[in-house]
């Protein structure tokens, strides 16, 4: 047992704290659901490591040998893991700053509080590093059983590319802190581990588009094209990853040292900076550029106008919301460049404009639906709730056009057909989306739009299922087949089903 | 069926509503028209859960409840057109102004706006709220919510109004401002039901007081009616709610 106010104290603490939320985030606090959660991690592992052995036996084989090409992608794929891993790091690091939870209970009591920050720091890079490998381990330890014991390496790359991030992000934060101050780093921070974790795969697709004119080749081979030497220290991660020793002892070394330095540095200073953030109130008092207009309007017209105006002000939510979009960068790229030339590309343009649809119309009715702040007052005016849902949806959908219609008008002057099908595609799959959300509609405050994903799983599984579906459908409609109607078909059973288990199904229209 | 001869604010029957166990109990409850009525009861009483009830944010296990002779459960658009509800945790949109605010819950209720927008201006005066007119609710402290939601409530000028704890948290000055303003639109006609904590609001504000005990309600009238129920002689309001709570409890 640690000593009281000791670090071995403090991470024991932090543990029971981290564990607990963990169990309840999987359980809900019921004991019955631990046996499901258990066996849904069980499925979970067996499944991953058979998709992984899928991809790395057919259709990525690494030899692991002195082979350029194979050391490009393993170090892509590293930097693509390294974007992520900064990302989700950024947003712990920020939500670390800006949480109040038991900040002043520690900063009042006579504990050494920078061993408290110091574990903090070191659990963000744990949290970061176990969320990674959730996803990372089962191609790890699948390549290691098909290619050699020497590929585990890559389980210490993983690690020390973490505490990287982590201390690349505590440094930004730390930064942004002292250029812009406590009010703007929430906002700013959170914008920037957005497009970090964007910015890597977005910028591979339009290096694909400017070397060869379309998004379909294969995401590194555009990295070819550097002409990179085998032995270039660009390339030292994945030399680390197959076991190298000297590249793997720098890269551990550097992680370590960084993570090392960035909590001597800010442990000491990390309460004053989450002072600093506790101090601005949660929503900083703005105010208008002009005196407010005050507006009436029928309650249609309230609503709608309503969500607008919260959506456009939150700068976070904006772009929360917008940087779904981000990945339709490169498809408008591509679009603007072949606009004058053949409409070939078309047939890929639809299924993408429509799964982003999906995924645009799902985030804007969670909004709408769930991320209502003042449900009391919604459901005690004297408005049938028919009628605001139509207006909810009607914001929700009025949202997707203003970004999809100059697209498809654009998509319309090369491949008119297409052009209908996207159309029809985007209606349908922000439709479905928005429907999704009315069956499992649960209360939630805006601020959590990142968590609504753990709200309701099927929810957040059937949304995907039915953007890609969509996407799926207008694929085949683009490219003029009549068997689009049958994935059409299985995309409407499965929304039959998903509302034939949703909650909305028993409960009575108020 | 509404009754419009009803000369009540609201009137309960036989009100039942079961969570694990019951909260709402067979309650029976009459509000005349323009009275300030309070509700008290110690916590888990069925307060907030009868409240609930009446503003429509909970449907009931059974009973009746009807507002100016609109039946709620059957006609709950009529009902909510003539009430407002105000709780204890207002619920606002942290980037609108409060005129923006006020602008929607106008537009909800369905208000001409030159009389909204009238109306708006003399609630956000009179509530010390005008100098923060334009700027973004988000850092408004609890008791600047509270006023704007009291002033959202009054906007669309209900026949009843329902509150939960309006009190809670609100300073000296903040809780002075809201009592006048009720007291106000009482004096205008207005009918308000309320549930506090605070025995001093109760016993200054209202015409007549229910006391609630295990989602019932074990005694109702005006205060000096309430001591001789209780056989307090002219002892304060907080001894009198605690002899009867304590009568009820003795004679569970």
């Amino acid at each position: 047992m640690s000593a009281p106010g000791s670090f071995g104290w403090f991470a024991s603490h932090e543990a029971r704290l981290a564990w607990r939320d963990w169990a309840w985030l999987m359980t809900r606090g019921k004991r019955r659901r631990g046996g499901a959660a258990g066996f849904g991690f069980l499925g979970f592992f067996l499944f991953a490591h058979g998709f992984a052995y899928l991809v790395l036996s057919h259709s990525m084989r690494l030899g692991g040998e002195n082979d350029t090409h194979e050391r490009v992608i393993i170090t892509a794929m590293l930097a693509l893991a390294f974007s992520a891993m900064l990302s989700q790091a950024m947003e712990s690091v920020t939500r670390a700053f800006y949480a109040r939870g038991d900040l002043e209970l520690i900063l009042t009591s006579p504990a050494t509080t920078s061993r408290l920050f110091a574990v903090r720091i070191a659990a963000i890079a744990a949290t970061n590093l176990s969320m990674f490998l959730l996803f990372a381990a089962p191609f790890i330890n699948v390549q290691a059983w098909l290619g050699g014991m020497r590929w585990l390496c890559a389980y210490p790359v993983v690690m020390a590319l973490s505490a990287l991030a982590v201390a690349v992000a505590i440094l930004i934060a730390g930064a942004l802190f002292s250029v812009i101050g406590a009010k703007r780093t929430r906002s700013i921070s959170q914008v920037i581990a957005a497009l970090i974790g964007a910015a890597f795969a977005i910028g591979l697709q339009f290096a694909a588009i400017v070397s060869f004119g379309t998004m379909t080749v294969p995401r590194f081979a555009v990295l070819d094209k550097l002409a990179l030497d085998p032995d270039d220290p660009v390339l030292w991660p994945a030399r680390a990853v197959i076991g190298e020793p000297s590249a793997l002892a720098f890269l551990i070394g550097l992680g370590a040292a960084a993570l090392a330095a960035a909590i001597g540095f800010f442990a000491p200073r990390f309460g004053q900076l989450a002072l600093a953030a506790g101090s601005v109130p949660h929503g900083v008092r703005k105010k208008s550029r002009r005196e407010a207009r005050f507006r009436g309007a029928t309650p249609a017209q309230a609503l709608r106008r309503k969500e607008w105006s919260l959506l456009i002000r939150d700068p976070w939510l904006m772009s929360q919301t917008l940087m779904q979009l981000l990945y339709l960068l490169p498809a408008a790229f591509l679009l603007w460049r072949s606009f004058f030339s053949d409409g070939g590309v078309a047939t890929f343009l639809s299924p993408i404009l429509i799964m982003a649809a999906g995924q645009l119309g799902g985030g804007l009715a969670w909004l709408a639906v769930s991320g209502e702040d003042a449900p009391e007052l919604i459901a005690t005016a004297p408005v049938p709730s028919n009628n605001v849902l139509r207006a909810k949806t009607e914001a929700v959908l009025s949202g997707v056009a203003i970004v999809f219609v100059p697209l498809v008008l654009l998509l319309a002057a090369i491949a008119p057909f297409a052009a209908m099908v996207s159309l029809v595609g985007v209606t349908v799959a922000a439709g479905s989306a928005t429907a999704i959300q009315y069956w499992f509609r649960a209360q939630a405050k805006r601020s959590h739009f990142r968590r609504r994903q753990t709200s309701s799983r099927v929810a957040t599984f059937a949304e995907a299922l039915s953007s890609n579906g969509w996407a799926g459908v207008g694929a085949m409609a683009a490219s003029g087949t009549w068997l689009s109607v049958i994935p059409g078909v299985i995309v409407v059973a499965m929304l039959a089903g998903v509302w034939w288990i949703s909650p909305s199904r028993s409960s009575v229209p108020g | 069926m509404n009754d419009k001869s009803s000369p009540l604010a609201l009137r309960i029957r036989g009100l039942a509503k079961s969570f694990d166990r019951p909260a709402v109990d067979g309650l029976d409850l009459c509000v005349p028209a323009g009275e300030f009525y309070t509700l008290l009861g110690p916590n888990g009483a069925g307060k907030t859960t009868t409240m609930r009830m009446v503003a429509g944010l909970l449907p009931p296990d059974r009973g009746s409840i009807s507002i100016f002779g609109v039946d709620a459960l059957a006609d709950p658009i009529g009902a909510k057109r003539i009430m407002a509800w105000v709780s204890d945790e207002p619920m606002l949109y942290d980037q609108l102004t409060p005129m923006e605010y006020l602008g929607f819950v106008a537009g909800l209720w369905g208000v001409d706006t030159k009389l909204a927008e009238a109306r708006a201006s003399e609630l956000l005066s009179w509530l010390g709220l005008s100098p923060h007119a334009d700027e973004r609710c988000g850092g408004f402290s609890k008791g600047m919510r509270q006023k704007l939601a009291l002033a959202g409530a009054l906007v669309h000028d209900p026949k009843f109004i329902i509150l939960d704890e309006p009190f809670t948290g609100l300073d000296a000055g903040s809780s002075r401002i809201v009592k006048d303003v009720l007291r106000e639109r009482v004096r205008e006609g207005c009918s308000v039901i309320m549930t506090t904590h605070i025995l001093e609001v109760a016993e200054r504000m209202a015409d007549r007081i229910g006391v609630m005990s295990n989602g019932r309600l074990i005694a109702d009238g005006r205060l000096d009616e309430l001591r001789l129920r209780a056989g307090s002689g002219d002892a304060s309001l907080e001894d009198t709610f605690l002899a009867l709570v304590a009568q009820d409890r003795i004679a569970a």
